[in-house]
């Protein structure tokens, strides 16, 4: 009887691997085209010339692939699913450790050594971020970001600020320091009332002061909270960070930061939750609802490319214990379902090299690996009137620490997302939020 | 069986007919005794149907039932048998709980709106107009994809750059924070999807009146009944069973929402479900789990008791409504 059975389903199931097999052929070495992901859309011009020079070169075919961020990693999911996973992705710190851990990425330190490959003409830690708990290699850094903030030049001018009152800007989460002042004066309501003057009305706000991106994207506040946390001395995880599982979300110093991102918005100088749960912080600040935001490097392009406002980049203010900002790099990975292991790894090889590099730099919409490439970018803003030192400056001061390379990410931005809105709204007291998301993220994190 | 062919045989064939069949032998035979048999003649024409529902719903469904059993892992594809492990999880889960609540409220809110008014609609048509062009433009809005409407609305709800905010800035009410509020936003949400099924729901209301005899009204009128009363007692009664299936049918696709609650809230870039998840609606749950933590078990817990659910409430609309059966016969 259970042979039968299984003659039965012999049949077709055989029939579906030939099929399979049929789909996923890898015919002639010459004709090898391989798929190609990446998430931002203003990058697709430079890799496209990256790829038509290593196709000139190899005579392997790239065929480029983008989805808008919050598609790109559930996509991603599915397609590892099915095993048809691109051969090549841009990989985000965020999300590798899960990959890793799962065995559907390739570890590429063989590749590296034969080739010989080195690893020191990155700046420096951004190769090692991509080495998984195993000690294997799992990625080659493309480019790097920091954290620091786009104001509306104007806006400043008329608030009687100067660009001096913004980078030399300091903070602290009992009397907001400078900065406060700063968000303050930079705020104006319906009429005409600034924010540090006496008849503000904080329920009719015209320009706000401060806004930046949704803040239940990621746990690590990238873009928010984060780094004017870590300015108070305030680490992440308390276990080291890559591959630590001890956060710290119940830390007292995170809690003080929040109750005052919280008293911001209720004073009605920082854009109330609501509104960014719209069309987003860009939107507002083009539209002249905003004056000073913060945002990441990849991001510099959006705010420079809004016509009519003359837009500069100021770095975060300076903390108790310092300027700070995260450091986050990116890599292009190689799936483990790949049929074209060694034309995939030439591939990262060649992203990976001065050469791609350089064209990614002379583009300058995100900041490069190597030096020598981001130079050619600085060259390229320069010319065009633009200074973004601002997010360099970490760089230089090594004020910078490392985006949260830890598994099940995602699971502890659910739970942390959900506190910062409860936070934000007002309806919450941070420290109590907190621990109560620690309490959730000590289960996730298996502790 | 043998027998029963035995007997036909000549019937059907004659002489001639009768040798042909004797040469081609096996094949012919067999296939004169199935045609004898209405059973296997029925079975034939449901294969092309039979061959979808086993491939399609069947397969994926015990599959998906197996999955909820185990620690089944996207990315790794494949998950060790955890018996009710999930199903103990989800007990325990709050955020299972609050996301059916969330759901449940936003059913209420959504049918109960989107019923009422399309039911005013297909009877004004119904008395008013049979204008093609009036049903054409009713429809519309369900001719957009969700993903677009969710979009759509986004842009439009938009607390300080959307059109909606400005025209009630205009005329006095002043702006609401619609998506961005975690009282709101379920409202919210009800409210688009409603404006994007009541036009087809009242389609197929128009429907049902159409299979109302005119005699009836026209009886009601002599009897002295309005407008009002002939709605009540005449309209409402006969409307009963399609009103009944037209329950069924939006109050099981109100609760699978998913993709206007993906797309429209926690912002371009931010987390669905938000504001601190008051829109995080059960099927964003489910694919959450599923599709970013990349626990299908987990997930095909929740979905195995979401059809429990579903159904049971099918049941409960045929039964409560007796949707089966009209006062007409």
């Amino acid at each position: 009887m259970k042979l039968s059975w299984r003659r039965r389903i012999a049949v077709p199931m055989s029939a579906a691997i030939l099929l399979v097999a049929a789909c996923s052929g890898t015919g002639d070495d010459e004709n090898v085209s391989l798929d190609y992901w990446l998430w931002d859309d203003r990058q697709i011009p430079q890799y496209q010339e990256c790829a038509n020079a290593f196709t000139e070169q190899t005579g392997i075919n790239v065929k480029i692939t983008q989805y808008a961020w919050e598609d790109y990693w559930s996509n991603l999911n599915t397609q590892f699913a099915a095993r048809r996973a691109p051969d090549v992705f841009t990989d985000h710190l965020a999300f590798y450790p899960s990959f890793v851990q799962n065995q559907v990425i390739l570890p590429i330190n063989e590749y590296v050594e034969r080739d010989n490959v080195d690893l020191g003409q990155y700046y420096p830690g951004l190769a090692d971020l991509w080495v998984g708990q195993d000690g294997k290699r799992y990625g080659l850094p493309k480019d790097w970001d920091t954290i620091a903030m786009a104001y509306d030049s104007a806006m400043l001018a008329d608030a009687g600020l100067s660009r001096e009152d913004v980078w030399n800007a300091t903070w602290n989460p009992t009397d907001g320091g400078t900065f406060e002042d700063i968000i303050a004066r930079l705020t104006v309501d319906e009429n005409g009332v600034r924010g540090n003057e006496p008849g503000f009305d904080a329920t009719k706000v015209a320009v706000y002061g401060l806004s930046f991106d949704n803040p239940s994207n990621s746990a690590s506040g990238q873009t928010s909270w984060g780094n004017f946390a870590r300015s108070l001395g305030f680490e992440l995880l308390a276990d080291g960070n890559p591959w630590g599982t001890d956060y710290q979300f119940d830390d007292p110093r995170l809690a003080q930061t929040l109750d005052w991102f919280a008293r911001m918005v209720k004073a009605g100088y920082v854009t109330p939750l609501a509104d960014l749960q719209g069309v987003g912080y860009v939107s507002l600040f083009e539209a002249g609802d905003v004056a000073l935001t913060i945002n990441g490097s990849w991001a510099i392009s959006s705010f420079t490319g809004i016509s009519g406002v003359d837009v500069g980049f100021a770095p975060l203010p300076t903390g108790p214990q310092g300027r700070w900002s995260i450091y986050n790099g990116l890599a292009d990975a190689i799936s483990a379902n790949t049929a074209h292991r060694d034309e995939a790894w030439q591939w990262v090889k060649y992203l990976a090299s001065a050469e791609c590099q350089n064209v990614v730099g002379e583009k300058a919409v995100v900041f490069p690996a190597i030096p020598a490439s981001l130079e050619i970018g600085e060259r390229a803003r320069e010319q065009a009137g633009l200074d973004v030192s601002a997010y360099t400056t970490y760089l230089e001061s090594q004020n910078t620490f490392l985006y949260p390379v830890t598994v099940n990410f995602d699971q502890v931005t659910q739970a942390v997302g959900a506190a910062v809105d409860e936070i934000l709204l007002g309806r919450r007291p941070a420290a109590e939020a907190l621990t109560a998301a620690q309490r959730q993220v000590d289960s996730i994190m298996g502790r | 069986m043998s027998e029963h062919s035995e007997r036909t045989r000549p019937r059907y064939g004659g002489a001639s007919r009768w040798r042909r069949a004797q040469w081609s032998a096996g094949m012919s035979e067999r296939w004169q005794r199935v045609r004898h048999h209405p059973g296997a003649v029925a079975a034939m024409f449901l294969l092309p149907a039979g061959f979808g529902f086993v491939v399609f719903y069947l397969w994926p469904t015990i599959r998906a039932l197996w999955m909820s059993f185990t620690d089944y892992n996207l990315l790794r594809g494949s998950g060790d048998w955890v018996g009710l492990q999930n199903y103990q999880d989800l007990v325990a889960d709050p955020l299972f709980w609050h996301s059916m609540r969330v759901t449940a409220l936003y059913v209420v809110l959504n049918i109960g709106v989107q019923t009422a008014l399309a039911l005013a609609m297909a009877v004004m048509m119904d008395r008013l107009t049979r204008s093609a062009l009036v049903r054409g433009v009713l429809v519309l809005p369900w001719l957009i994809p969700q993903v677009v409407v969710g979009l759509l609305w986004l842009w439009m709800l938009d607390p300080r750059l959307g059109v909606v905010n400005h025209v009630l800035d205009w005329v006095g009410i002043g702006g609401q924070d619609f998506l961005g509020s975690p009282a709101q936003v379920i409202p919210t949400l009800a409210g688009v999807n409603t404006w994007r099924f009541v036009g087809y729901t009242a389609l197929l209301i128009f429907a049902g009146l159409q299979m109302i005899p005119r005699h009836l009204y026209e009886a009601a009128a002599l009897d002295g009944a309005g407008e009002w009363r002939t709605f009540w007692r005449v309209t409402l009664p006969l409307l009963r069973p399609v009103l009944a299936l037209v329950l069924v049918l939006s109050v099981v696709g109100s609760f699978q929402v998913f993709d206007l609650v993906q797309v429209a809230t926690g912002g371009i870039g931010g987390q669905p479900g938000g504001p601190a998840n008051s829109s995080l609606v059960i099927y964003v749950y489910i694919f959450r789990h599923a599709f970013n933590f990349n626990n299908a078990g987990y997930a095909a817990a929740m979905s195995a008791v979401l059809a429990v659910l579903l159904a049971a409430v099918t049941f409960f609309i045929m039964r409560g409504l007796r949707g089966s059966r009209s006062d007409l016969a």
